[in-house]
């Protein structure tokens, strides 16, 4: 197996006297796709919450490449790699591609010597060699992002992820709101990530799409880890029993 | 990066989508982006045709008119721009009128309080800075409910709208103040080359602003905010800092307005900015800004007060009922905000419901 990417051991979320995450066990390795299944309620949000630095958990470790990390905010866990990608698109639908990818670190320059001004080249390049980097070609690169599709918009979140270069991405629901096309896309977006080398967890409550673009699969039942398979090893009827807990 | 670019060994998609918004940006668009201007063409051409047909004289090729027209844009522009970035923000901003006026008031007590023993210089200097500093503290307040008690812009700010009138009255003793000072005289009336100081330094001022919210981060933050907070927020942008600084400074520029108001009147009165309140709101709308916010330019904004200081005085150089005023400016923000709307469904961009 190649390089571990990121561990978490014996990881739990209290809420109160509710165990929303209780000694969760996962790793993800250089170039594999792990997906989170699991009832509504299982816990998968929670999990990647407490990941990526939204929760702090109540207990349990995460090591980050061999070093274990803690996170209180989202922008330090982003800053170490771990980028997150939500289901409801976290763009902002009036700016361009570009301004969506530098949102909150927009790159300065200087006009005429003296006069800070947003650096809209650089931000107009990046999004190219970006969208390019995904296989999106987009023409008009000022247009502000509500002009896109649903899969380009999808592919803008990665792409900033990929712009910052996360090494671990997770994507929470990433098909849930497109059409059937452009889930395809998506899904081989998933792919070429993997192939650059990333890790990538996929939460998703679609099995074609899991076992599509997955290698593991960890199934989550009321916060506990209830099977974890490779999914060459496995079916659906599998994961539905063990998600289930018939 | 050092990933290899040619990657998807697997190749489970189809060639690349076509990108649909090539042909997006129509005509529609781009008349719906002027439409401030295009009012404005339109009204200068109506008034300049009604004058020659009715009394022979001309409209806009007379200095006089021109000058006046400025002039009365001011005190609006100066609200509707800081009500531009709030409005882009998603918020708006009502205690603005207000605050106006009780900066005209601050304004021209420290006047005359600093002039006797400092002159007319350190005088107006003091003034200035009295009136803006003491329209930053509504504005400080405004922006502690409206981004960490979390009320909704429009309860805190007309909260706000209250207090500070109360308050300018109460410091103007129900009366208004008049000011003594020159140099503070000379500001608000005299003029160079034909152009009006108060103009000079509202235009000076528009440049600012204009670049602040084009060319900024603090801008380019405002329209994201305006367009989607969470992610704004997701992005590590510090949204609670920004919108206290929004309507620091949106109050900021009221403090300004309040300030020439005195000088141009050589008196500060409370209810300086009372006739402004919707007018700037009014301003930025017909600008092409949005009411639910990530939209708006300033220059816009310049084109919207510029049309509506155009309907007032046009009406009453032709010599029209002053009532007409409203029927015109209400019937140009409803038309303004139809070819919003319509410009939004024919771009083929998403439409929030």
């Amino acid at each position: 197996m190649s390089e571990t990417l990121l561990e978490v051991r014996n990881l739990s979320k209290h809420f109160g006297a509710i165990r929303a995450l209780d000694n969760f066990d996962m790793t993800i390795h250089r170039g594999e796709v792990v997906a989170l299944a699991g009832d509504n309620g299982a816990g998968k949000t929670t999990m990647i919450k407490t990941i990526s630095g939204v929760f702090r958990p109540t207990s349990g470790e995460v090591i980050l490449r061999g070093e274990p990390v803690s996170f209180s905010t989202p922008q330090e866990a982003r800053d170490k790699g771990i980028e997150t990608i939500y289901q409801d698109l976290a763009l902002a639908d009036n700016l361009s591609i570009g301004a969506n990818i530098f949102l909150g670190r927009e790159p300065m320059t200087k006009k005429w010597g003296f006069l800070p001004v947003l650096d809209r080249k650089t931000m107009r390049e990046a999004a190219r060699e970006t969208m390019a980097l995904l296989d999106f070609h987009v023409s008009r690169l000022d247009a502000p992002v509500s002009n896109f599709s649903g899969g380009q918009r999808q592919a803008v979140a990665i792409g900033r992820a990929v712009h910052w270069n996360a090494q671990i991405l997770i994507m929470d629901e990433p098909t849930a709101a497109l059409g059937v096309p452009e889930q395809r896309k998506v899904l081989s977006l998933i792919r070429q990530l993997k192939a650059q080398g990333r890790g990538i967890i996929f939460i998703s409550h679609n099995l074609q799409d899991i076992f599509a673009v997955s290698d593991r699969i960890i199934v989550m039942r009321r916060g506990i880890k209830a099977g974890e398979r490779a999914i060459s090893e496995t079916t659906h009827d599998e994961v539905v029993k063990l998600m289930i807990g018939g | 990066m050092s990933t290899p670019t040619e990657a998807s060994p697997d190749s489970g998609h189809g060639k690349p989508q076509a990108d649909h918004a090539d042909q997006a940006r129509t005509l529609v668009q781009h008349v719906a982006d002027l439409r401030a201007w295009l009012f404005l063409a339109a009204l200068v051409v109506g008034f300049e045709f009604w004058a020659r047909v009715s009394f022979g004289g001309t409209f806009i090729l007379n200095t006089f008119n021109l000058q006046s027209i400025a002039i009365f844009a001011v005190a609006p522009l100066l609200l509707a721009t800081g009500q531009t970035f709030v409005i882009i923000s998603g918020g708006i901003d009502l205690s603005l009128g207000f605050i106006m006026g009780l900066a005209a008031v601050v304004a021209a007590h420290t006047i005359n309080a600093v002039t006797p023993g400092a002159g007319l210089l350190v005088g107006v200097l003091a003034g200035f800075l009295a009136g803006v500093a003491i329209a930053c503290i509504p504005g400080m307040i405004n922006g502690l409910l409206v981004s960490r008690l979390k009320v909704p812009p429009f309860i805190g700010t007309l909260g706000m709208f209250g207090v500070a009138r109360g308050t300018a009255f109460l410091l103007a003793g129900g009366t208004t103040v008049p000011v003594s000072n020159n140099l503070f005289a000379m500001i608000g009336n005299g003029r160079i080359w034909g152009i009006p100081y108060i103009v000079i330094i509202t235009a000076v001022f528009m440049l600012v602003m204009h670049y602040v919210l084009s060319q900024t981060k603090f801008g380019q933050h405002n329209y994201a905010i305006g367009a989607n907070v969470q992610a704004a927020r997701r992005a590590g942008i510090d949204v609670k800092g920004h919108l206290f600084r929004l309507y620091v400074l949106s109050a900021a520029c009221a403090g300004l307005a309040g300030v020439l108001y005195s000088a141009r009147f050589n008196a500060g009165a409370a209810q300086a900015g009372e006739p402004l309140l919707l007018d700037c709101v009014a301003a930025v709308v017909i600008g092409g800004a949005s009411l639910f916010g990530g939209s708006g330019t300033i220059l816009g904004t310049i084109a919207g007060a510029l049309v509506i200081a155009v309907i007032q005085y046009g009406l009453v150089f032709v010599n029209v009922e002053p009532f007409w005023q409203f029927i015109s400016v209400g019937v140009v923000i409803i038309i303004s905000v139809l070819i919003d709307q319509a410009q939004r469904r024919f771009a083929g961009g998403r439409v929030d419901e």
